[in-house]
């Protein structure tokens, strides 16, 4: 009764490979100066390099919908937290009153 | 053995049911077949990691707020970091992701031999990042980097340094933490893969335990460039 969904060593290596290749990148590219991109580029290979680990290492990808939609709750509600919080922060100056 | 109707869950479920008295000696009994076990320890670990996830959102959204007050201290502080070790440090998380997800493969074809050899080789992975990790630390405490009444780099650094250092300790180092958490975590799996334990049909624990092991190497994944590479294109000190 085997369940397993067995994943070719050669995707794993070649993921592995990638991966290796973003952190490379990543450094190659901080290197330069893009103003207020700079950071954007950056979150953008680590989100990338993120998604290649939960997709294929972690086999979310043989999981069923509902851990997978428990996957993506995780990063939704930390986007709900960023903003609110953010949203709360970054308004303060305009009231322009003492004690914001 | 009587049959009490349930919903079933998991698309797996269905279509098995009827090798369901066929008990296997892992199967827990309020479970109704291997593979709705296995999918329920994957989903009871996702939802604990959503919850390490906003445990580490609050800290990365601490380090937004103060970035937007101290952009400059960010950037000259983030100077201060070794991008090298770091560098490789993120190198030799993602050679443990592999040989991690390579263990958990070795499960499931029923290999003992290379989960033996891929857990090992994932804790020596493991250990090797808390050593450069080490003397990361110890290069800041040499510099006056750590935060507290004896902070005072040379050159002198702008204000809001001493909240980046904070951030920095605080967010490695219990990242470090998780870090040892998971090599305790493999030393149980490598004493139940000595003992054979896991094959084909049972590989619950030596994945779930994997799932925890690639969170923290995604943590580190979004460390490094935040922390480390701000201030790279400004040129690097060391």
């Amino acid at each position: 009764m085997s369940t397993a969904h067995v994943t070719p060593v050669r995707l794993y290596v070649t993921v592995f490979a990638t991966l290796l290749v973003f952190t490379f990148s990543t450094v190659v590219v901080a290197s330069y100066d893009f103003g207020f991109m700079n950071t954007a580029v950056a979150l953008g290979i680590a989100c990338a390099k993120a998604s290649l680990v939960i997709w294929f290492f972690m086999g979310v990808r043989f999981n069923t919908s509902l851990t997978k939609v428990a996957v993506a709750s995780g990063f939704v509600w930390l986007m709900i937290m960023f903003g609110i919080g953010m949203s709360d922060y970054l308004t303060r100056p305009w009231l322009g009153v003492p004690g914001r | 053995m009587h049959e009490i109707p349930r919903p079933l869950t998991g698309k797996d479920v269905i279509g098995h049911a009827d090798h369901a008295h066929e008990h296997h000696p892992r199967l827990q009994h309020h479970f109704f077949s291997m593979e709705q076990q296995l999918e329920a320890s994957i989903l009871g670990m996702w939802v604990f990691l959503v919850t390490e996830v906003m445990f580490f959102g609050g800290l990365f959204l601490a380090y937004i707020v103060y970035r937007t007050m101290y952009p400059l201290a960010w950037e000259k502080s983030s100077q201060e970091l070794n991008v090298i070790l770091g560098g490789v440090n993120t190198a030799v998380l993602i050679c443990s992701s592999l040989t991690m997800a390579l263990a958990v493969r070795s499960a499931q074809v029923g290999s003992r031999r290379g989960q033996i050899i891929n857990l090992i080789l994932t804790m020596t992975f493991g250990s090797t990042f808390l050593v450069i990790k080490f003397f990361e630390y110890a290069a800041k405490f040499e510099h006056h980097l750590v935060p507290g009444p004896h902070f005072g780099p040379t050159p002198a650094l702008p204000f809001g340094s001493q909240i980046f250092f904070s951030l920095y300790f605080i967010m490695t180092g219990i990242h470090a933490l998780h870090m040892v958490v998971g090599l305790g975590l493999m030393s149980v799996m490598l004493t139940m893969a000595w003992k054979g334990r896991f094959g084909p049909d049972y590989y619950g624990p030596i994945e779930v335990s994997g799932l925890y092991w690639h969170f923290v190497d995604i943590v580190w994944i979004f460390l490094f460039p935040l922390l480390y590479l701000l201030g790279f294109h400004l040129g690097a000190i060391g």
